[in-house]
Parts: structure tokens; sequence; C-alpha cells
């Protein structure tokens, strides 16, 4: 068995025990796991709004994850991928309700906020592990705070329109459209999917083909080779957590300017950019693995709120999930497993 | 005759590669019995096999006659099979009893008796003049003495046969002195010593008897007393091997590197270059020869501005080089070969391929408008890998994946492939087979035929003398002398790096 098939192969299987385990759950705790399933395979495909409302909630995890997966690829964890999601929803909403400019323009400058909101929120990491060598994962935990708060204020003190919420975008900033809306009959789905689509093949090139990703990757499996080779390894650590940053603002604008159109006062933490992380690591760090595990994130969050139907309790799927986080971070058995099987196959 | 260790016929494949084919080593009791082989050659796994790591497809395994199924290495330890690994499995932040009793304390009642260890740990080191202190951090103490914690571990747990893999690449000339009078007390004491090596000048000095492998398979083994280093190495690699490094006279030219009064602070802020002063001219070796620790290192990463220096002038052709970047450097014609290959020399997880473009990878044609030509880039790499003789499966195998002595050939050809003016070669054959060696000191005197400048910086006197036109003596920090490796003896040369000054080294000798 390659390599490459064990890599691929591994997610698979924490995916399937990840079920497996679940069921044994519900079993145990009384529940029918075929009715729990059938009514979470309603929730995520049973009609079209279904399906709408799976594409809604699949475009932000998959920017979370490509936030989180790159920094994870040049060498450095993002924790603060919720925070850069916030103040880049903030952002992205701001210029929404402030301007009035055609769409065409509109629109990218909306989204183009959001990143440079999401990118300076991880400039602060990025340049404190540079300089002083902080360690980012503290630095992100912490602004992650920062930014609900600060977000939280701003909502209520400068934006407040009522009902601790800021005014509706304008149309021109929208992603937003009837069309894609009546076509899956009024579900919530959002243009965001395509923007999303573009991030993924953005960051396989830019990892992948560009110096500078050669660059970044270089500093992040050894610095000290980066330095001999010429390469200015503080700048290229500060760019990586900015670029990481700017996905996860931009994963901030698909909430702001698609799902909800506006930003309301947030109670606690969103979840999306922690779930980044799950995703990432799910996705073995890749675009398009990030990409396959968003999409499963979205079934199961959007066919969960169907479970109740079978009166099965939708934080069921929430346990789901985190048995499949549990299955892929403790992936090291599952691939000796796999590795042992391989070898006897050759036998 | 009595074999404490005897493996017979030993085989070992990984896959469709046959690692060790038909290979037969005896250990007599009280003996240091070396074993030699190139890089790659099966040492390792030969001796994995022993220590219970792997298990053998065919041939048996014998200990006092008896034979023995070796599943893992606590059985080996069972045995008396001790092995001190070459790269050291000590706990840094463990005094060194902490270290020996790991996984074999002495408790009373729950608790630890260090005291009792502590005691035990000495009466060995006594015993056998190791002269450890027990109660010393790992970290604190150099890396001879953590070798000595590593053969520690292995008494203590009762060996009486002790594995060496390679001792004697980590440690100073001194230190190794130290260690084959350490080696002779042991097998004084009744021990029984596998030597695996590939340094012909230890086996002659130390070993009573010697088993050759090459490629895998058993090549037979000689009576140290009735051999000699020629033919052992012809044994090892299968042909004759220079060991005079053949070469014409040097034509230096124009001055190349002007090192002034250059003063360079460790990574704790102290000073370790203290106003040194070194020029190498086109078309000459100028050899480095100090005993480890005394600037070298720093100085070298100064010029390559790896480490900011305090002050002083580094001219190349006449360029000032001080205060600039690595890149800067790089561009305007300095090649390195790094002392720690995988420190600085490669980006282990990428493909060989992509590690010889290392400082290139923006310039065309392997980049252009920001995007990487990965067709140029791999051509680039074939054509080196074949040129210097790199062995690998193929382009795309991490870096990783290579053998020591490959990783620096890559590196090698790398740095001589960007021509620069000045070489720098730091340690560029350490823990290299002869073949390999041979092959670094023709490539540096080529380039220097070519009619470029060459630093070599290295710990082996007999390369310094072979393969320098000049030699730099450096000591704390300063280049106290400057000989004809033609005119010098190794004495004098050891004396200089010990600090003595020119005169009271010379008395005696001619210079």
């Amino acid at each position: 068995m390659s390599k490459r098939l064990i890599n691929i192969l591994t997610p698979i299987f924490a995916v399937v025990l990840g079920i497996i385990f679940g069921t044994i759950i519900m079993l145990v705790s009384g529940y029918n796991p075929v009715d729990a399933f059938i009514a979470l395979g309603q929730g995520a495909f049973g009609d079209v709004y279904q399906i709408g409302e799976v594409v809604r909630q699949v475009t932000p995890y998959i920017l979370a994850g490509l936030a989180v997966a790159f920094a994870f690829r040049v060498g450095l964890f993002n924790i603060g991928v919720e925070g850069q999601f916030i103040v880049g929803w903030l952002a992205a909403v701001w210029v929404g309700v402030t301007f009035d400019l055609p769409a065409i323009i509109h629109l990218p400058l909306a989204i183009l906020a959001a990143m440079i909101a999401g990118g300076l929120w991880a400039f602060v990491p990025g340049l404190l592990k540079a300089r002083f060598r902080v360690h980012e994962v503290i630095v992100t935990i912490m602004m992650n705070y920062i930014a609900l708060h600060t977000v939280n204020y701003i909502v209520n003190t400068k934006m407040n329109q009522g009902s601790s919420k800021t005014a509706k975008i304008h149309e021109t900033a929208s992603l937003r459209s009837d069309w894609l809306s009546n076509l899956t009959t009024g579900s919530s789905i959002h243009w965001g999917i395509i923007v999303a689509i573009i991030c993924c093949f953005i960051m396989w090139f830019l990892l992948e083909k560009t110096t500078r990703g050669y660059e970044l990757r270089a500093v992040g499996f050894n610095q000290d080779a980066a330095h001999y080779a010429g390469m200015n390894v503080n700048k290229n650590i500060i760019l990586s957590m900015v670029i990481s940053g700017c996905f996860a603002g931009v994963a901030g604008a698909m909430e702001g300017l698609g799902t909800f159109g506006y930003m309301a006062v947030q109670g606690g933490f969103t979840g999306v950019g922690f779930n980044g992380i799950a995703v990432a690591l799910l996705g073995g760090n890749t675009a398009l693995g990030v990409f396959f595990a968003a999409l499963l994130f979205g079934i199961l969050k959007i066919g969960a709120l169907s479970m109740p139907l079978a009166g099965v309790p939708k934080e069921l799927v929430d346990i789901i999930i985190a048995l499949i986080v549990f299955f892929v971070a403790s992936s090291y058995i599952i691939r000796i497993v796999l590795e042992r099987f391989s070898k006897k196959e050759v036998k | 005759m009595e074999f404490v260790i005897e493996m017979l016929n030993i085989r070992k494949e990984f896959g469709n590669f046959v690692a060790n084919d038909n290979i037969t080593l005896q250990l007599k009791k009280g003996e240091i019995h070396a074993l030699l082989g190139e890089n790659g050659a099966g040492k390792s796994t030969l001796m994995n096999v022993l220590f219970g790591l792997y298990q053998p497809e065919q041939g048996e395994i014998r200990v006092k006659g008896k034979p023995v199924h070796i599943s893992n290495p606590n059985i080996a330890n069972e045995l008396g099979i001790g092995m001190v690994h070459q790269h050291f499995m000590l706990v840094d932040k463990f005094t060194v009893t902490e270290n020996i009793i790991l996984g074999k304390e002495i408790t009373s009642g729950g608790q630890i008796n260090l005291k009792r260890a502590e005691k035990e740990v000495r009466d060995i080191s006594e015993r056998y003049g190791l002269a450890v202190d027990p109660q010393a951090k790992i970290s604190d103490i150099t890396v001879g003495m953590q070798q000595r914690v590593e053969i520690l571990k292995t008494l203590y747990r009762g060996a009486e046969i002790l594995i060496f893999d390679e001792p004697t690449a980590v440690l100073t000339p001194q230190e190794i002195k130290e260690l084959i009078q350490i080696m002779k007390t042991l097998i004084k004491e009744g021990k029984s010593i596998i030597l695996i090596t590939h340094k012909l000048k230890e086996i002659m000095e130390v070993a009573d008897r010697c088993t050759v492998i090459r490629k895998g398979k058993g090549i037979g083994t000689v009576n140290v007393s009735e051999t000699n280093p020629n033919e052992l190495a012809s044994l090892m690699v299968g042909r004759e091997v220079d060991f005079k490094t053949e070469k014409s006279p040097a034509a230096p030219k124009q001055d190349v590197l002007d090192i002034k009064d250059l003063v360079v602070k460790d990574s704790r802020g102290v000073t370790v270059v203290n106003g040194l002063n070194l020029s190498v001219r086109a078309g000459e070796i100028v050899g480095i020869a100090g005993i480890d620790g005394n600037g070298q290192s720093e100085f070298i990463e100064a010029i390559t501005g790896l480490r900011k220096a305090e002050k002083g002038s580094v001219m190349l052709n006449g360029k000032e080089l001080f205060g600039l970047s690595t890149r800067k450097i790089t561009e305007s014609g300095i090649g390195h070969i790094p002392q720690d290959r995988h420190k600085h020399g490669l980006v282990l997880n990428y493909p060989i391929g992509e590690n010889m473009v290392l400082q290139t990878y923006y310039k065309r044609p392997f980049s252009k408008n920001g995007i990487l030509n990965f067709k140029e880039i791999y051509n680039k790499a074939r054509a080196l890998i074949k040129e210097f003789d790199v062995r690998t499966p193929s382009e795309y195998v991490l870096a990783r994946a290579l053998s020591g002595g490959n990783q620096q050939k890559a590196i090698i050809g790398r740095e001589v492939d960007r021509n620069p003016d000045l070489l720098i070669a730091a340690q560029p054959t350490r823990g290299l087979d002869v073949g390999a060696i041979e092959f670094i000191h023709k490539r540096l005197i080529e380039q220097r035929d070519n009619g470029k400048a060459v630093l070599l910086v290295s710990f082996e006197l007999d390369e310094i003398i072979n393969v320098s036109d000049r030699i730099a003596v450096i000591y704390e920090g300063q280049i106290v002398a400057v000989v004809d490796p033609k005119e010098t003896t190794e004495q004098e040369l050891g004396l200089l790096m010990a600090g003595s000054n020119r005169k009271e080294a010379g008395e005696g000798t001619h210079v």
C-alpha cells in the first residue's frame, strides 16, 4: 500500500470509526441509530432546500479550514482563526453598510476589507513571533478574546441599529442571489461557495507552485536551512501568519455578506474558527482535503438539525464530530493497522 | 577458543532489498572486534539484528555457544549485550545518575533511592576509569562525557558485550584518545567489544580483529596485526583507495578573501572570535586547524552571514561583506558546505531535487514571474545527481531518506555548481567513509585548480595536512600561526592548537 493511499485512507477510516462509535453511544443511551441516521440524511439531502443550507454551512468551514491548514503547512499553529474570522465579518459589514458603490466594486471591496482585517489581526502574533519569539498559540488565543469583545463593543455602540445588530448591508455588497435562493426553494445559499473554491485553488497554487510558497514551506520545515539559503526568515513568518489570517477574514466576509447580511453582537465564539482546526486536521492540511472535510462537517451540522424529529438530540452529531477528530488525531493507530495490513498482503 | 557472540550466516531483507547477505561475525571473549564497512554497507542492520530490533530471515545467533532467539532489545540486555548509540539517548535535564537508572530505578518504599544509585554509578565509573560526576546535569557536560554516560548505562545494566556504534564521529582528537583508553580498560576487566567504524586508523590502533562487509555481503575477518590500512580500505571499498590525495603544487594568485580584526560573539554573548586576521588567495586551499570550540563555527557563520559579527572587515574580491545579508553574501560569490548538513545544509522534508536549488530557486530559469519551473529544477537536479554520484532512488525522494554521504555529495554538488569564487567547506567529510572522503577531497582540489579559493575547516588533522596548501591554526578566536603543510608535523600542529606559541612548538622539530 503506498504512502499516498494510506494518507487518504486514514481520515476515511477515522470517519467510519467515528460513526460506528457514535452508533454505539446512541444504542447505549437508548436512541435508535437507524432512525437517527435516516433523519440526518434527510436533513442534509432531503430536498434542494437542505442542500442549499449545507452549501451555505460548508462555505465558511472551507475558508476557516484553509486558514488553519495554510498556517500548519508553513510551520505555525493559528488558533486565532476565530478572532480573525470575527474581525473579517465586521470589516465586510462595515464596508457593505457605509459605502454606496456599484456591485462590481462594492462586493470585492467588502471581501478585500475582510481579508485585510483578518490579515492585520494575524499580523500581531506573526510580528511577536518573528521579533520576540513569542509563541503564536498563546497570542492567537488572546487575540480571539480581544476580537470578540472589541467587535461586540463596536457593534453595540457605533453601528447599532437596534436589537444589538448593525444595519443590513447594501444590495451591491451582498453575496445573496434570488436566483440561487429560488433554485433551492428559499435556502440561505449564496455565491460565497465560489469564493471558497477559488481560495482552495489559491492556497494550493501559492504553496506548491510559486517561489514564495517554496520559501514559506522551507521556513516552516527548517528555519536554519532557510536562513542559510538566504531567505528572510522573520519576514516569511509574518507573511505566513498574515496570509492565514486573510483566509480567516474572508470566511468572516461569507457570514457578513452572504449568510446574515449584517453583524450582531456575539454571545460567545461562533465556533467556525475552531471547527476550522478540525477541518484542517481531517483534511490533512491540503486544499482538496480541506474542501472534502468541510463538506462532511457541513452535512453533519445541517443534517443534525433534523435529528430531533427522530427523537435524537442533535448534540449527538457534535459527539460524532468529536469522535472523528479524536480518531484523526490518533491516526497513528489507524496508520499502524493499515501498514500491518499492507505488509501481510505482500507476504 | 571461546566465542561470546556468534552471528552465523545472517540474512536480512527489506522487501526486495537484501541488507545483510550471509554475514558471519564471531566475537571472542576479551577482544575488540571491529566491524568495518562503507556507509550503507549493512553494519547498523547487522547490529540491530543482534540487538533484537530486527529479526533475520536466515542464520543463527549464539551467545556463549548456545543458540538464542533475540526478539527484542530487552532480551539482548538480559543476555548481556549493551549498545552505545551514535546518537545519544539521554534526557538533557536529568543528572547523570538519573539517566543511568532510568528504567532500572532502585526504589525503597516507592521512592527512588538516589543516594544508593549515585554510589553504584560512582563505583562503576571508578572501576572503568570513566571519571564521570554522577550528580552533573547532562546539559552541562561535554559530548565526550555524555558518551561515557551511555557506556555507564550499559555497564549498569550488566552488559558483558558492548557494541560501540561509530563512537568517535562526534569526539575531538583528545576525547578519542581517552575513549580508546577506556575501551582498553573495559577489555582488561573482561568485557568484549564490537566497534562499528569506518575509520581505519582507529581499527589499527585499538582492534584485535576486524570483520569487513561490503554492500551487504560478508567479505571476511582479518587479524589486525597482520594487515594494514591499505588492505582494509580495499577490502571495504572493493578497489584501491588513495590516502594521500594526489595534487599538484598550488599556484596561488590574488587575494580573494581578506579578513581583518574580525570579532564575533557566540549565542551566549561571549566573544569567541577575537580579532581574527586571515587571507585566502585564488588557487589555494587554506585549512583551519584547531580544537573544537575555538571559534571556528562562529567564524564561518559570521563570514557567511548566518551570524552577525561585532566588528572587523570581511573583503571578498575587494568588496566589503561585513553586515550584509546571507542572500547578498551568497550572491557575491561564496559557496558554503555547512558543518551541520541537517541543520543548515538541507531542508530534509523537501525532495532532494528541490534541495538542489536552495539558493537559486528565485532566479531564472528556476523561477519566472514568481512561479517555479519544476521542469528546469528537476533537470538541474538530475544533472547534479549524476555528476556528483548521489545515490538516490530518484530525485523526488525526500532528502531525509538519503544516507549521510549522499546528502553531503548533494550539498557539495550544489555548492560547487554555483561556481563560487570562495568555497567554504566546514567539516565536509565528517562521518563519511573513505570512498566518499576521497571523492570530496578531489572536488575541493579541483575547485582550487580552477583558480578558486577554498577555505577548509576540519578537526581531522590528517585531512587538514593532506588537502591544504596553507594551514592556519586557530586558538581562542585568533589565527595564531600559518604553517606550510609540507614542513609541519602533527605534533607541531597539536601544540599550536593547544595554545603554545610558535617558537615553543617549533623546538625539536624543524620549522
